[in-house]
């Protein structure tokens, strides 16, 4: 089949690919960049474990193609530390244990990192529903709420 | 799998109508990519229409109505607030669509033409009196919400065919709308019964017109017209709510499944019938519900 070339930005880097058109966004994050955050829990968009933003619009990666990335600007986990230095909800979620397996992980602090863009200061409920389409079975949830609120309240104290 | 990036609905449409095999159009992909993925359906011809000029945006007509593009996703639905302030229940009924992700991507065309009946934004959409843009070989014409849909999982688009906009009415004055659904759990699920409701009053609190519609309870979405002749006329009293019930359980043809029985949903549809009606009542009164 032919491959069609895409232009596009992963985390503020340029970057160029050949794809087949049936190739997701997911795959060509994982097999072509080697951008293993971003992980395949159902491929369908139920479990929300592929979560990346598309021009900070939250979207399965599973679910959108990979030549439909053409001229996007795509964010990952792996942009959310600069250098060493952790994001504050990477930070959080170990001090409260917020992940067990981790395979969830990336695509909440992807989803909270957006939340907490559009909205810094969300109800308990507002982050629950916000998150529902991130299933960790390992948590329980607790964790993770309580993390991305605190995270929420800390920064609001930063800024 | 051949794909296709148009720049114009006519050639979108000339690509389908000379494609051969399974044909499928792309914009927010959580339906199509989803069937491709779960080898449900592979398209021989994706034809993506997101390059297509104003598919992304919302407009206000010159009427005061509004035209929505076929790849708008229900996020950005969510974050208009004017659209929102006319037509509170279309949108809610599609923000109830799925995950933040899934609204990220997921349009009101999309829903549309997946075909399924219970489908949450498409009963609001009847409800509204809402059209669609569909442009052809023969050009492009203009036909109500409730004729696409023919039975579960088919429209009445031919090949060749495409769903180029939305049309939603000027909302004009007294007047709202609301949609509830069914589902076993707060967020998350498909609709066991939805139902939407859009009632306009005149200066009295009398309801001049209205329109039913429900879902999830039929083949296709209803539009119901005996259960709005039920409200029409009255302030929405207990005994005009009674009888609006009484319709819309009459009107429904359901199926048993997992999600609910024949018995549950034919009762379902009148008790949301009557929720929704309070709810577009009274945000036709000025109340912000």
């Amino acid at each position: 089949m032919k491959k069609i070339h895409v232009s596009t930005t992963v985390n503020g880097e340029n970057v160029e690919y050949l794809c087949d058109p049936r190739e997701t966004v997911l795959d060509v994050l994982r097999d072509r960049l080697n951008l293993t955050g971003a992980k395949e829990g159902c491929g369908t968009g139920d479990c929300g474990a592929c979560s990346v933003t598309v021009d900070d619009r939250l979207v399965c990666s599973c679910l959108m193609l990979g030549v439909e990335a053409e001229g996007k600007n795509i964010a990952t986990v792996e942009g959310m530390a600069t250098g060493e230095k952790l994001h504050p909800l990477q930070k959080k979620f170990i001090e409260y244990a917020a992940l067990q397996c981790g395979i969830c992980t990336p695509g909440i602090l992807v989803a909270a990192k957006s939340l907490l863009e559009k909205n810094p200061d969300p109800t308990e409920t507002e982050v629950r529903y916000w998150l529902a389409g991130n299933l960790c079975r390992c948590t329980g949830y607790d964790k993770i709420i309580r993390a991305v609120m605190d995270t929420a309240a800390d920064m609001r104290e930063a800024s | 799998m051949q794909y296709h990036s148009p720049t114009s609905f006519e050639d979108a449409a000339a690509l389908a109508a000379e494609a051969t095999g399974v044909t499928r159009f792309l914009a927010g992909g959580t339906d199509v990519l989803v069937q491709l993925r779960a080898d449900i359906t592979t398209p021989d011809t994706l034809i993506d229409i997101k390059k297509i000029p104003n598919v992304q945006a919302i407009s206000r007509s010159d009427d005061g109505g509004w035209t929505i593009g076929v790849a708008v996703s229900g996020a950005e639905m969510r974050e208009h607030k004017e659209l929102g302030q006319d037509w509170p229940g279309l949108v809610e009924a599609m923000d109830l669509i799925g995950s933040t992700q899934v609204q990220g991507r997921a349009t009101l065309v999309g829903n549309l033409c997946n075909g399924s009946p219970a489908a949450d934004s498409v009963p609001a959409m009847v409800a509204a009196g809402a059209s669609v843009s569909v442009t052809g070989p023969q050009g492009t014409r203009q036909v109500p919400v409730a004729d696409i849909p023919v039975s579960p999982g088919r429209t009445s688009l031919v090949q060749g065919e495409v769903i180029s906009a939305v049309h939603i009415p000027a909302r004009g004055s007294n007047a709202g709308d609301a949609y509830l659904r069914f589902i076993p759990r707060t967020e998350m699920d498909i609709a066991v019964v939805g139902c939407a409701i859009n009632v306009e009053l005149d200066s009295n609190g009398i309801i001049t017109q209205a329109r039913v519609s429900l879902g999830a309870v039929a083949p296709t979405v209803l539009l119901v017209p005996e259960a709005a002749d039920a409200i029409i006329g009255s302030a929405l009293d207990d005994g005009a709510l009674d009888k609006l019930a009484k319709a819309a359980s009459a009107a429904c043809n359901p199926i048993s499944d997992k999600r609910g029985t024949v018995e549950f949903r034919t009762h379902v549809a009148g008790v949301l019938a009557k929720r929704a009606a309070k709810i577009a009542y009274a945000r036709a009164q000025g109340e912000n519900t």
